[in-house]
């Protein structure tokens, strides 16, 4: 069975266990979700299932997007996202909701990363910025130095600085699934997803467990 | 989304009226022992809420003076399944919302000037 699913952040809170013990739980809204297309050895030289979610109005797809999806007979969907899978056994068409996951299982959770816009190295690299006092005017959030002095003459490449910050694809591993809520396509794992409400979310079965 | 999101948080207790610092409470609370429950009361000021999302992830601390003068604090989670009820006794006039000085503070120095309402 295909262990995976596309959702919306819907935010976190807090939820309890049978003994009281509190627990921090980000809501994702998984699905429903509909197989769209199967990838084969054969056509595509790699096996794969797309996914599509989040019902949109058709004005909003292109046409190759709603011809793709008005073949199959499905509704008009917002997010396609391919998951790898050997052997999956779902065919075109069908409907995957918040069940795919059981309570206790671990699962790998990926999103996009909140923008920070251009950001300095104290707050992208966590920097220690210049001594706060001692006569100091400006220095206070300044990188120091960069690199070495005549040899080599230059910074290398790579070298960590002030910059574009977040909005980057991250996984998080191993989030517990606490709570899986079939109704309302509801699922909650134990600690933080990256990205913000209403930001597209990719569950998977979690690869380290 | 916060429909949601309210779906699947634990609801407001009834039991646990509205709480100002200052408030002298007793708190009753759940005990598991093995397979039996039992309830425990804590009795004592409450000298800080946290409101945390209105009242879904807030707390509040109860400090009150065991044996020896040792003062004990507990905070309390608002929604927690633990909690059996909360009985006010009496408010007392603060001009703060975190009683903190009543750390520093033993004997007749640590009591509060009841309030009337």
């Amino acid at each position: 069975m295909l262990k995976g699913l596309l959702g919306k952040k819907i935010g976190m809170t807090q939820i309890f266990d049978d003994a009281g013990v509190a627990y921090p739980v980000t809501i994702i809204e998984a699905g429903p979700c509909y197989v769209t297309q199967i990838r084969r050895p054969e056509s595509e030289g790699y096996s794969a299932v797309q996914l599509g979610f989040g019902e949109i109005h058709p004005k909003r797809l292109s046409g190759g997007e709603l011809g793709h999806l008005k073949t199959l007979e499905l509704p008009p969907l917002r997010f396609l996202r391919e998951f790898r899978s050997k052997s999956p056994d779902v065919s075109v068409g069908d409907v995957m909701k918040a069940d795919v996951f059981a309570s206790g299982e671990h699962v790998d959770v990926v999103g996009t990363s909140k923008g920070k816009g251009f950001a300095g190295g104290v707050k992208r690299y966590h920097f220690r910025g210049g001594p706060k006092t001692h006569g100091q005017s400006d220095r206070h959030r300044a990188p120091g130095s960069r690199g070495s002095g005549t040899t080599p003459g230059r910074v290398y490449k790579g070298a960590r600085g002030a910059g574009h910050m977040g909005d980057d694809r991250v996984t998080v591993q191993n989030l517990k699934v606490v709570l899986v809520d079939v109704e309302r396509n509801l699922i909650g794992v134990h600690g933080a997803v990256p990205g913000p409400k209403g930001g597209l979310v990719i569950i998977k079965e979690a690869r380290k467990q | 989304m916060t429909d949601l999101l309210k779906a699947v948080e634990a609801p407001a207790n009834p039991n646990i009226p509205d709480l100002r610092p200052g408030d002298a409470v007793s708190v009753h609370v759940r005990i598991k022992e093995g397979d039996r429950e039992r309830i425990q009361e804590f009795k004592g000021t409450v000298i800080r809420l946290r409101s945390g999302n209105g009242g879904q992830n807030g707390n509040f601390t109860v400090r009150r003076i065991a044996s020896n003068g040792v003062g004990v604090e507990r905070t309390f989670l608002l929604r927690s399944p633990r909690i059996d009820r909360v009985v006010v006794e009496r408010h007392s006039q603060v001009r703060r919302a975190q009683l903190y000085f009543m750390r520093g503070l033993s004997g007749k120095s640590a009591r509060l000037k009841q309030k009337f309402n």
